[in-house]
């Protein structure tokens, strides 16, 4: 089977990639999604908060899932619900599985990668002591709860203030389960400022700043973890402890790209995002391959996936349509100070385009600064004000073709705080 | 009325189980867990050891080397996953060259195939990633790494098969000489048999007591152990020792038959067998040792640190003869590390014990020893597709990390020894196993686990009993 | 003086609500932050998003949410209230579950078609 553009996964990337595809003239589309229903993670967020960017309303999870799946619906893209894609080949081969088509091999002629990311798990970051049941991890403990019904526990201790962590704080406590604390081992917290003042403080949960879990107690079911302050090193400081009786631990301590399909096809990675490296069209090293969503770096609002899933799905279409890979002239984008990545991480400047957006976190809490893109001579190509940085809130800034043009060598983006 | 009882259904009964199947036998086994695999056998190197280390004499080298030899072709009957990748001991200093030339030494005696002492360069071109330092290694091309608790579960499953009684969360509590048989009394009520084994592992001490007489002291000691991503599982491709010492083997490197990199044990005294807690202190102590040996570690890819506990007593040699105050018992205890690696020629020593203390081994003529398991994704395109035409179930890829489909967790629920926990599930089929560490397929092996079983979500348990996984259904207020 | 941090934009201004003073907003970066402060004291509001139970359909549960903020007093009424409900399946998203709940216009909506 051949498909002019084969799209992997159908979370709100996938099926922004599809629709801007389609919408785009590509009329050959199959979107290949391990589930067994279409929208992604968005299924059991049913919070709100979602669209205020895209659609100009406050949508729950759900909603602003089965809108774009409605609009996916009107068009001509072909769905393989339940597939599990094992592998991609550099010459687009992909190859899946599922119960109704079997083992199958689709030829693509430009491929979309969307397989979102996974939770950081207790094995990751090593917190000591027994292995009990009743350690989850938010996500999970989330589709317990909102999916399919479940309460995980009663008297619950939270480790790490994403956004998920937070929102499952409100959640677990409207069920009727204790939320004792929420512990950060950062300085700053993770979440936006909304999660915390409506899902911590409209609950009186403590959020325990530079705090961390430093032995998880219980033979069969939590019994107990003891939290203690941590130095500038993240070094818990003895005589610091506190001790909690709990029977759950939710884990809300970051998020990994799922680049494993990626990596097998030989795709370059960048290991600031754990995603591709791509252009500013969302195209990887591997020419005809893009990529969008939480598989290219982190997002913490669905809204800008779905703008950067719609740059890929129509860059993908014009690929198709006879499209190039980048091979002349490239400007590189580095990271100055305070910058944690930028995506893109490369401009192919032999492509047509006005401007390019990049998007970037920074690494630690800013007040008012500027953002500075200079270039290897050091000449500043644009710079741009914020009150505001947070390592917690994505930012992005626009880089004109005119600036781009004069830039000689790689370029840098960093913060630069103004002095009080 | 058995003719032999097994107290403990770790790698040891089970290969007991095993052997013991072939013939005319009533044969009972009694476990205290839920089910099999579930002490030290679940958390441990998981290396069968060439047999260069315990002291050429003791029954630890013979039967180690002997294990060593029959693992391959007893994995290959069983479906259990082996791979002989040989294992290097490394030396630092001049010191230890000269420990590793005793060992050399002491592994001929005992019989070990293939050892050779290898110069720095050599060992650097077979091992690329090991630490510059490294001064010579001994090489034992017959060291192989191996699934425990895969070797476990197999041979138990067979054994059932054959006729073995298998009783779960039976704890024996005390044992009665009844003259012509013993009485054991459990937590399931009373069992007789002509003959008693005592393989219970971690607690063997206590079974002896129960006879009126300590035979032996325990000394547990614990080991921490981190498990990296499988993108480290190549890192090194032979089993990496240190040079031992008195405390054990020492901090190893080593890939996985699942494609993992594991590193570890320290070792740690410990009260009893339970205590499976990692530490600060000990994981730092791992990764610092481990790291002498091979610097590119890469501790960010780590999923999953857990620790095990070495079943030590205050003997040195394993203690493998009968109870001093009760004949019709055979002490199978302090089957410490190579146990493992010694376990099927454990069995056969065993059994020819029993034999001598009048057990008597008239072989089946229709005993089955071999096991099949479809592993989904070790299959061919062609296999692959003819399963799922077959079963559709096989189409259904559960664990995404471990690309583990329905079908196999379906076909590990209706095995020999029905799982009854998540963690069940893993150890047979793989689903969990991975980098997200079963955050993704967790809920849903749950789901197929209460629905094949037809028992409620809510009883469905994580590994032992008690470790519940949900604790109650939302919108419960207004229900009837 | 009540003490509260504004969510109005990413910057979470520390602001001081002085409510012997008229709800006087005092820390504050800008007029939007005046507003909530004054607001997040005299009335605060929330939108409630939870489920209920759902006989006949793909899922055990419907997600559902309020159709606008409810007084923030009455979030934990409105939970006791959907303890209460279930709906059977099919359910359209958008489709009203109990209407004007504890005697406010507010209606419980569903957040999915199932």
């Amino acid at each position: 089977m051949r498909y002019e553009l084969v799209i992997i996964g159908g979370g709100p990337a996938g099926l922004s990639a599809a629709y801007a595809a389609w919408g785009a003239g590509c009329r050959s589309i199959c979107i290949v999604e391990r589930d067994h229903a279409l929208g992604g993670i968005l299924g059991q967020c049913i919070h709100n908060g979602f669209g205020l960017h895209y659609f100009k309303e406050e949508l729950t999870g759900p909603e602003y899932a089965e809108r774009f799946i409605e609009l996916v619906g009107q068009t001509g893209v072909a769905i393989k619900l339940d597939a599990m894609v094992l592998e991609i080949t550099p010459d687009k081969r992909v190859h899946l599985v599922s119960s109704a088509g079997g083992y199958e091999v689709l030829e693509a002629g430009a491929i979309v990668l969307a397989m979102g990311c996974r939770e950081r798990t207790r094995g990751a970051i090593g917190i000591p002591g027994t292995r009990p049941a009743g350690v989850f991890t938010a996500g999970t403990a989330q589709r317990y709860l909102n999916i399919e019904g479940y309460m995980v526990g009663k008297r619950v201790i939270i480790l790490g203030s994403g956004d998920i962590g937070l929102i499952m704080a409100r959640r677990m406590t409207l069920e009727g389960a204790r939320v004792l604390a929420c512990v950060e081992v950062m300085p700053y917290s993770g979440g936006l400022t909304r999660n915390i003042v409506q899902c911590l403080h409209d609950f009186d949960i403590p959020l325990y700043l530079s705090h961390t879990i430093t032995n998880i107690e219980g033979r069969d079911r939590v019994q107990g973890v003891t939290v203690a302050k941590v130095d500038a090193d993240r070094r818990p400081i003895p005589g610091t402890e506190m001790h909690f009786d709990c029977d759950t631990v939710l884990l809300s301590v970051g998020l990994i790209p799922e680049n494993e399909l990626s990596r097998g096809a030989g795709i370059r990675m960048d290991p600031r995002t754990n995603g591709p490296i791509v252009y500013q069209d969302m195209q990887t090293s591997l020419g005809g391959v893009f990529a969008c969503g939480n598989v290219l770096h982190v997002h913490d609002l669905v809204d800008f996936v779905t703008a950067e899933a719609a740059r890929a799905g129509q860059a993908a279409a014009a690929y198709v349509k006879g499209g190039r890979a980048p091979s002349g002239r490239t400007l590189a984008i580095e990271n100055g100070a305070l910058v944690g990545y930028t995506v893109p991480q490369r401009i192919d400047m032999d492509a047509a385009f006005d401007a390019v957006d990049v998007f970037f976190r920074v690494r630690a809490v800013c007040g008012a600064s500027r953002i500075v893109v200079r270039d290897a001579a050091g000449a500043m190509i644009a710079s741009f004000g914020r009150a505001h940085l947070a390592p917690g809130e994505m930012e992005t800034i626009k880089l004109p073709r005119v600036s781009l043009d004069k830039a000689q060598g790689a370029l840098t983006v960093s913060i630069e705080e103004e002095t009080k | 009325m058995f003719d032999v009882a097994i107290i403990g259904c770790g790698v040891i009964g089970a290969s007991l189980a095993y052997t013991l199947s072939q013939y005319r036998l009533r044969v009972l086994v009694l476990e205290k867990e839920n089910d099999v695999a579930m002490g030290t056998t679940k958390a441990n190197s998981a290396i069968v050891h060439a047999g260069y280390d315990p002291a050429h004499g003791t029954l630890m080298a013979q039967l180690n080397v002997r294990g060593s030899e029959m693992m391959e072709a007893l994995c290959q009957r069983l479906s259990v996953k082996y791979a002989r990748i040989g294992s290097f001991v490394l030396a630092f200093d001049e010191a230890q060259r000269a420990q590793l030339e005793r060992m050399l030494e002491n592994g001929r005696r005992n019989g070990v195939p293939g050892l050779e002492l290898l110069d720095s360069e050599t060992a650097h071109r077979m091992e690329p990633d090991l630490a510059d330092e490294v001064c010579a290694a001994l090489y034992a091309p017959s060291a192989a790494v191996i699934d425990p608790w895969g070797l476990c579960i197999a041979e138990a499953e067979v054994a059932v098969r054959n006729g073995v009684t298998l009783a779960l969360r039976t704890a024996v509590t005390g044992l009665t000489d009844a003259g012509d048989h013993v009485r054991l009394h459990t937590t399931a009520g009373d069992y007789d048999s002509r003959l008693v084994v005592n393989c219970a592992g971690g607690w063997g001490h206590e079974i002896c007591a129960m006879t009126g007489q300590d035979e032996w002291q325990a000394y547990p000691s614990r080991g921490e152990y981190y498990l990296l991503d499988k993108s480290s599982g190549d890192l090194v491709s032979h089993v990496i020792f240190q040079c031992p010492t008195a405390a054990g083997k020492g901090i190893l490197v080593a890939p996985t038959v699942h494609g993992n990199l594991i590193v570890g044990p320290n070792a740690v005294d410990v009260d009893d067998p339970l205590c499976r807690e990692t530490t600060q202190a000990g994981l730092e102590q791992v990764a610092a040792i481990g790291r002498k040996s091979v610097p590119g570690i890469d501790l960010r890819q780590s999923i999953r640190n857990f620790a095990g506990v070495r079943a030590n007593t205050s003997e040195d040699d394993f203690i493998i003869r009968p109870a001093a105050a009760l004949p019709r018992l055979l002490h199978v205890a302090g089957i410490k590390s190579p146990g493992l690696s010694a376990a099927p020629a454990i069995a056969v020593y065993a059994t020819q014990l029993l034999a001598d203390m009048g057990l008597p081994l008239e072989k089946k003529p229709d005993w089955d020893g071999t096991r099949t398991q479809i592993c989904f994704k070790e299959l061919s395109e062609a296999e692959k597709t003819a399963l799922v035409a077959r079963d559709p179930r096989y189409g259904r890829v559960i664990c995404r990390c471990e690309t583990i489909t329905e079908g196999e967790i379906v076909a590990a629920i209706h095995s020999p020894i029905p799982p009854c926990s998540v963690d069940g599930i893993k150890r047979r089929a793989g689903a969990g196993m991975g980098r997200c560490q079963g955050g993704f397929c967790g809920p849903r092996v749950l789901d197929i686990l209460a629905r094949e079983r037809g028992v409620s979500p809510l009883t469905i348990g994580q590994d032992g009993d008690g470790t519940y996984i949900l604790a109650g259904r939302t919108k419960e207020g207004a229900q009837a | 003086m009540t003490n509260i941090i504004c969510i109005t934009c990413p910057k979470g201004c520390h602001l001081s609500v002085d409510e012997q003073n008229d709800c006087a907003v005092t820390s504050n970066a800008c007029p939007r932050g005046a507003e909530y402060g004054r607001n997040e004291v005299l009335h605060p509001v929330r939108v409630v998003t939870s489920t209920v139970r759902l006989e006949g359909g793909a899922l055990p549960r419907l997600p559902v949410k309020t159709d606008r903020p409810l007084p923030k007093e009455k979030v934990f009424d409105c939970m006791r209230l959907l303890d209460g409900l279930t709906v059977t399946a099919p359910v359209k998203t958008g489709q009203v579950i109990a209407a004007h709940i504890l005697g406010t216009d507010v209606d419980i909506v569903a957040t999915r078609s199932l």
